[in-house]
C-alpha cells in the first residue's frame, strides 16, 4: 500500500496547496513535496523486487491489484507495483518535483497556490504513469498529465504561451488516441481477459495476435507496433514529431521546462520500452534499422539545431531532443548494455536538463533575457549560477565521473556489439559524432554569454542568486556527480530488469 | 434483513409517476394561488419530485427490478412484481411498457437532469412571469422522458415522445419578452412538427407491414417471415423512424433546431434539451432497434444491414457537429454543436451492433449518457450564471471570468475537459469505452475501423473548442473596460454546478457500477 499512499497524499496535497492563501503555497507545497520524495526514498531502500514487472520469473515490488471495472468479458484493475526500471522513475519524479517547487520561488508571483497546487497534481500523476500496471489505469495518468501541464505553460509561460500550450496539448492528445487505438485492438486480438500489462505481455509472446478486421495475426502486431511508435516517438520526441517541445520548452515558466525535460519526456522513452520493446521482440529486429535512422537523424538534427539558436533555452531544449535520440539508439540496440543504458539515460537526462533549465532560469531571473547575443561576462556578476551552469554544460558532453559519461558510455558500448541491429557500429560511430557537435554548442554558447567584459544594459543592479535558487542545483548535481561515480547505485537495478526483455526477446 | 415485501407490478413505473404527480401538484398550487411567484414553494415541490423520481429508480435499480437472474439484491427491503423470482423485465399493459434495467438507468438520467435544473432554476427565473407554468411544465416533459424510457410499443413510444416535445416548446418560448427566446421556441416547434409527422407516417408503415405495434410482436413478424412480401415497405418505415428518432437526440440530418433552440432558450432548458432529453430520444432508439428490429432477422427480411445507417449517421453527426462548434463564437452555440457532436458519439453504440454481440457498445453509449448528464448539464447551467451575471454571451465576454468567481470556473474545466474525454473526470470512461467498443466491433466490421478514425480526429478538434473554453476563463485577461463588479453568489445555480462538478469527478473512481449496470442492461435487450 506504500504506493498508494505515496499517491493519496500527492494528490490531497496539490488539493490542499490548491485551496491555500496564495503568500504559503510555495512553502507549503515544498513541505507537502518532501512526503513523497522520502516515501519514495524508502521504496529504493526497502526495494525487494527482482525480474521484469510484465514478464514472468520475477517478483513485483510494492504490489497491489484490486478489479476496478468490468468491462464485459475483460477486466480493468487498479493495479500497481515497482520494478527496477520504474523505481529509479518515480524517485527521479519526486526529486526532481521537489526542486523544482525550490526554484519556482522566485520566478512565480501570480496565482501561486493554482501553480504549486498543479505541479504537485502532475507529480502525482508522473509518479501514476510509471507505477500502473494497468493499461487503462496507465492511461489515465499519461493524459491526466496534459491538462496541469497545458495549464502551467498557458498561464505562467512567455509571451507565446497560449499558441504553445495549445500545440502541445493537441500534439499529445493526437498522439495519445493513436496509441490507444493500436493498443485497444492488440487486446482485441488477443486471448486476453484482462487490460493487465503483464497478461497482454504473455500473451503476445506466447504466441502472438490472432487475426483482426481481416488483417492477419503478424500483420495487426505490425500495424500496431508502428501506431504506437509513433504515438509515443511524439512524446518522447524524435525528429520529425519534435516540434512541439521546443516552443512548449521556451513558452514554459522555469519550474515546468525543469519537469517537462527531467520527466515528460521519459514517459515517452519509458513507454517505448514497456510497449513496444517489451511485448515486440519479432517487430524490434524487423524495424530495427528504421529505428535506428531515427534515432540517429534525432541526435545529429537535434544537435545542429541546438548550434543554430541564440536563446538559451532553446539550446537546452533542442539539446533534449538529441539525448532522447541517445535513448531510442541505446534501444534499438536491444543489447544488455544498450537497453541498460538507454534506461540510465532517462535517469541521467533528468537530473542533467533539470540542472541545465534551473542555471538558465536563474540567469533569467536576474537578467530577464535568455539571447545569447545580449549577455557577456556573466560569470563576474553570477559565479556560483555561473560555474554550476557550466558543471551541467560538462555533464551534458559526458565528462567523465559525471551522469552523462556513464549513460553514453554504456549505450555506445552496448550499440556497438548489437545483433539485432545491421550495421551497428556505423550507426554508433555517426551516433558519437553527435557528442562533439553538443560540445560545440554548448562551449561556443558559454564563451560568449559567460566570460568576457560584462556587458549587459540594465536599470537595475543585477545581483547574485538567493540561495533558495542554487541550493536544488547543488543537489542535482551531487546526484550527477554520485551516479556518475557509482553508477551501480541504479544500474545493477536497472539490469536486473532489462535482462529479461532481452531473454524472452531471443537476444542476450 | 427486512422480509422483503411485494408491490404491485405498476408501481415500477413509480419513476416518471411521481413526476406526473409533482407536474399535477404544481398545477393544483397554481390554480389555488395564480400568479403566484412564491419560488420556494415551487422550485422546492420540483426538486423534492425529481429527487423522489432519483431516489425510486436507483432503489429499484440496487433492489433489482426488472434484472435478469437471481443475483439481484433482493434484501432492500421489498420487490416489484414478479422480479424476485428473477423473470426479468416487467411488462405492463400487454407489454406496452416495459420496465427493466435500461428503462430505469435512463430514468434515473432524466431525473438527475431534472433535478439539477430545476435547482438552477430557482436562480436563473428570478423575476420572470410563470413561474408555476415553468416547474409544472418541466416536470411535464421529464414525465414524458421517463415514460419513453420504459415505453415498448410504438404508439407508446409516439405518445410519451409527444408529451416530451409538447411542454419543451412551450418552456424554450418562456421568456415572452425575448425575442430570441420566443424565435427559438417557434422554429423548435416547426422542426418538432415536421419530424414528427414523418416519425408517425414511419410507424404506420412499419404497422402495415408487420401488422403490430408492440416491439416484441414486430419482432416475431420479422423473423417469422411474415413481414417478407413488404420489406421495402417496412425498410422505408424503419428509416423514417430514423428520422424522427435523429430529430430528438439532434443528429444529423434533423440538427438544425438545436443551436437555435439552444441559443434562444433559458439556459437550464437548454441543459434540459441537451442532456435529459437527448438520453430519452437515445433510450427509444436502441430499444427499437434492438427489440423490434434485430439485426439479424431484419437484415434478411429488408436486405440491408441496418448498422451501415447508424455508422454513416455516427460518422456525419460527430464530424458536423464538431467542425460547426470548432467555429462558433458564441458559448452557448459552441456547446449546442458540441450536443450534436456527442450524439455522434452515442450512435457509435447502435453502428457498432453486431450479430452476436455488441454489449459493450451498447452498454458505453448508455454510459456516456449518464456521464453526459452530468457534465453538459453543468456547462450549459455554467452559462446560465454567466448570463445570470449579465456576462455577454462570446468566448471574448468571458475572458477572465476566473479571477472574479475561480469555483464555479474551476467546474467549468472540469466540465470542458471531461467532455473532451480528458481524465480524471468521468467522461474520459464513457469516451474511451465506446472507442474501445468500437474497436472490439471492428474486428467483425472493419468499415468500424473509419468510425475510429473519424473519432479520433474530431477529438482532437473538440479538444481545441472546449480548452478554448477552459483558456478564455483561465488563461485569458479581462478586457479592463468590462464591469466585473456583479451580483452575489446565486445559490441554487452554484449548487447544480458543484454537484455536476463532484459527480464528473466521482464517477472516474466509482465507475465500476455504473458500467456494471450499463453492460447488464445492455446485454439484457440484445438478448431478449
Amino acid at each position: 500500500m506504500m504506493i498508494e499512499t505515496i499517491l493519496a497524499v500527492t494528490f490531497a496535497g496539490a488539493l490542499l496547496t490548491f485551496l491555500a492563501p496564495n503568500r504559503i503555497a510555495g512553502k507549503l507545497a515544498f513541505a507537502i513535496s518532501l512526503i513523497p520524495a522520502g516515501l519514495s526514498l524508502w521504496l529504493f531502500t526497502a526495494f525487494d523486487g527482482s525480474g521484469n514487472a510484465l514478464l514472468e520469473g520475477g517478483e513485483l515490488a510494492f504490489e497491489n491489484r484490486t478489479t476496478w471495472i468490468e468491462l464485459g468479458a475483460y477486466e480493468i484493475s487498479w493495479y500497481v507495483g515497482v520494478d527496477g526500471i520504474s523505481l529509479p522513475l518515480v524517485v527521479l519524479t519526486t526529486i526532481l518535483t521537489t526542486l523544482a517547487i525550490m526554484s519556482s520561488w522566485t520566478p512565480i508571483d501570480i496565482r501561486e497556490s493554482q501553480f504549486y497546487g498543479l505541479v504537485l497534481f502532475i507529480e502525482a500523476n508522473l509518479i501514476g504513469v510509471f507505477v500502473a500496471l494497468d493499461f487503462f489505469m496507465w492511461f489515465i495518468f499519461w493524459e491526466a498529465v496534459l491538462i496541469p501541464m497545458y495549464l502551467l505553460i498557458g498561464v505562467w509561460g512567455g509571451p507565446r504561451r497560449k499558441y504553445a500550450a495549445i500545440k502541445f496539448f493537441i500534439y499529445t492528445n493526437v498522439a495519445s488516441l493513436v496509441m490507444f487505438a493500436a493498443f485497444i485492438a492488440l487486446v482485441f486480438s488477443l486471448d486476453v481477459s484482462s487490460f493487465g500489462l503483464p497478461e497482454v505481455t504473455q500473451a503476445m509472446l506466447n504466441g502472438g495476435p490472432d487475426a483482426f478486421a481481416g488483417v492477419a495475426g503478424s500483420t495487426v502486431a505490425s500495424l500496431v507496433f508502428i501506431a504506437m511508435f509513433l504515438g509515443f516517438a511524439v512524446k518522447v520526441p524524435v525528429v520529425p514529431f519534435h516540434t512541439w517541445l521546443p516552443d512548449a520548452h521556451v513558452e514554459a515558466p522555469t519550474p515546468a521546462s525543469v519537469l517537462l525535460a527531467g520527466v515528460l519526456l521519459k514517459m515517452g522513452t519509458y513507454a517505448l520500452l514497456r510497449f513496444n520493446f517489451t511485448m515486440f521482440p519479432d517487430q524490434v529486429e524487423t524495424y530495427a534499422i528504421p529505428i535506428a535512422v531515427i534515432a540517429v537523424i534525432s541526435v545529429i538534427y537535434g544537435a545542429m539545431l541546438a548550434l543554430a539558436q541564440t536563446d538559451l533555452k532553446r539550446i537546452v531544449a533542442y539539446s533534449s531532443v538529441s539525448s532522447m535520440g541517445y535513448v531510442i539508439l541505446g534501444l534499438i540496440a536491444y543489447t544488455h548494455f544498450g537497453v541498460g543504458g538507454a534506461t540510465f539515460q532517462m535517469v541521467s537526462h533528468g537530473l542533467i536538463s533539470g540542472l541545465m533549465f534551473m542555471a538558465v532560469g536563474v540567469i533569467y531571473n536576474a537578467t530577464h533575457t535568455r539571447m545569447v547575443t545580449d549577455m557577456s561576462g556573466m560569470a563576474d556578476k553570477m559565479p556560483i549560477a555561473v560555474g554550476i551552469l557550466i558543471a551541467g554544460a560538462f555533464g551534458y558532453m559526458g565528462l567523465p565521473l559525471m551522469s552523462g559519461f556513464a549513460a553514453e558510455y554504456f549505450i555506445f558500448f552496448g550499440a556497438f556489439g548489437s545483433e539485432v541491429l545491421s550495421y551497428a557500429p556505423v550507426f554508433t560511430a555517426l551516433a558519437m559524432f553527435g557528442i562533439v557537435i553538443v560540445a560545440g554548442y554548448l562551449l561556443f554558447a558559454m564563451q560568449r554569454t559567460l566570460f568576457g567584459p560584462y556587458r549587459l544594459e540594465t536599470d537595475y543592479e543585477v545581483g547574485r542568486a538567493p540561495l533558495h535558487d542554487i541550493a536544488p542545483m547543488f543537489v542535482l548535481l551531487g546526484l550527477i556527480i554520485a551516479l556518475g561515480v557509482a553508477p551501480e547505485l541504479i544500474f545493477d537495478m536497472i539490469l536486473d530488469a532489462v535482462d529479461p526483455i532481452l531473454e524472452f526477446g531471443g537476444e542476450a | 434483513m427486512i422480509d422483503a415485501f411485494t408491490l404491485p407490478e405498476w408501481a415500477a413505473l413509480a419513476p416518471p409517476l411521481l413526476l406526473a404527480l409533482t407536474a399535477l401538484v404544481l398545477f393544483a398550487y397554481d390554480s389555488i394561488n395564480p400568479r403566484s411567484t412564491n419560488r420556494p414553494v415551487l422550485a422546492g415541490v420540483a426538486v423534492v419530485g425529481a429527487l423522489a423520481s432519483l431516489v425510486t429508480a436507483v432503489w429499484f435499480t440496487l433492489a433489482g427490478t426488472g434484472a435478469d437472474g437471481p443475483d439481484a439484491g433482493y434484501d432492500l427491503w421489498f420487490v416489484v412484481g414478479d422480479s424476485v423470482t428473477g423473470t426479468g423485465a416487467i411488462d405492463l399493459f400487454g407489454g406496452q411498457l416495459v420496465v427493466d434495467q435500461m428503462a430505469l438507468f435512463f430514468m434515473i438520467v432524466v431525473a438527475v437532469v431534472t433535478a439539477l435544473v430545476a435547482v438552477a432554476s430557482y436562480d436563473y427565473m428570478a423575476g420572470h412571469a410563470y413561474q408555476a407554468e415553468y416547474y409544472s411544465l418541466l416536470l411535464l416533459a421529464a414525465t414524458g422522458m421517463s415514460t419513453m424510457a420504459a415505453a415498448n410499443s410504438l404508439v407508446t413510444i409516439f405518445i410519451a415522445l409527444e408529451l416530451a416535445s409538447l411542454p419543451s416548446y412551450a418552456l424554450v418560448a418562456i421568456l415572452k419578452d425575448n425575442r430570441g427566446s420566443v424565435e427559438a421556441g417557434l422554429k423548435y416547434f416547426l422542426i418538432g412538427a415536421l419530424s414528427s409527422a414523418i416519425f408517425v407516417y414511419g410507424i404506420s408503415l412499419v404497422y402495415g407491414a408487420t401488422g403490430h405495434l408492440q416491439l416484441e410482436a414486430i419482432a416475431e413478424m420479422i423473423a417469422t417471415g411474415e413481414a417478407d412480401a413488404y420489406s421495402g415497405l417496412l425498410g422505408l418505415g424503419i428509416v423514417m423512424l430514423i428520422g424522427g428518432f435523429a430529430f430528438k437526440t439532434a443528429s444529423v440530418p434533423f440538427h438544425f433546431w438545436a443551436p437555435e433552440a439552444y441559443e434562444g432558450a433559458p439556459a437550464p432548458i437548454a441543459a434540459f434539451l441537451s442532456s435529459a432529453s437527448k438520453a430519452a430520444g437515445f433510450v427509444i432508439l436502441f430499444r427499437v432497434f434492438t427489440t423490434a428490429f434485430p439485426l439479424e432477422t431484419t437484415t434478411a427480411v429488408i436486405g440491408l444491414d441496418w448498422t451501415i445507417a447508424f455508422i454513416i449517421l455516427a460518422i456525419v453527426t460527430m464530424t458536423v457537429g464538431n467542425f460547426a462548434a470548432a467555429t462558433q463564437q458564441n458559448v452557448k452555440r459552441m456547446l449546442a454543436y458540441s450536443s450534436v457532436g456527442h450524439a455522434g458519439y452515442a450512435l457509435i453504440g447502435l453502428a457498432a451492433l453486431t450479430v452476436d454481440g455488441g454489449e459493450l457498445v451498447l452498454g458505453a453509449a448508455m454510459m456516456h449518457l449518464l456521464v453526459y448528464g452530468f457534465m453538459n448539464t453543468g456547462a450549459f447551467l455554467f452559462v446560465g450564471l454567466a448570463e445570470y451575471w449579465g456576462v455577454g454571451r462570446t468566448f471574448d465576454a468571458y475572458n477572465g471570468l476566473a479571477a472574479r468567481a475561480p469555483v464555479a470556473c474551476a467546474a467549468l474545466a472540469v466540465f470542458m475537459f471531461s467532455l473532451a474525454g480528458i481524465p480524471p473526470f468521468g467522461g474520459f470512461w464513457s469516451k474511451y469505452f465506446l472507442f474501445t467498443g468500437a474497436l472490439e466491433a471492428a474486428s467483425a466490421n472493419s468499415a468500424l475501423l473509419l468510425v475510429a478514425a473519424a473519432l479520433v480526429v474530431n477529438s482532437a478538434l473538440s479538444l481545441y473548442y472546449y480548452s478554448r473554453l477552459v483558456k478564455a476563463v483561465w488563461i485569458n485577461d479581462a478586457d479592463p473596460s468590462l464591469d466585473r463588479d456583479f451580483g452575489g453568489t446565486p445559490t441554487g445555480l452554484y449548487a447544480a454546478i458543484l454537484f455536476a462538478a463532484v459527480m464528473t469527478v466521482v464517477l472516474l473512481p466509482a465507475f465500476g457500477p455504473v458500467a456494471d449496470l450499463a453492460i447488464d442492461a445492455a446485454s439484457a435487450v440484445l438478448v431478449s
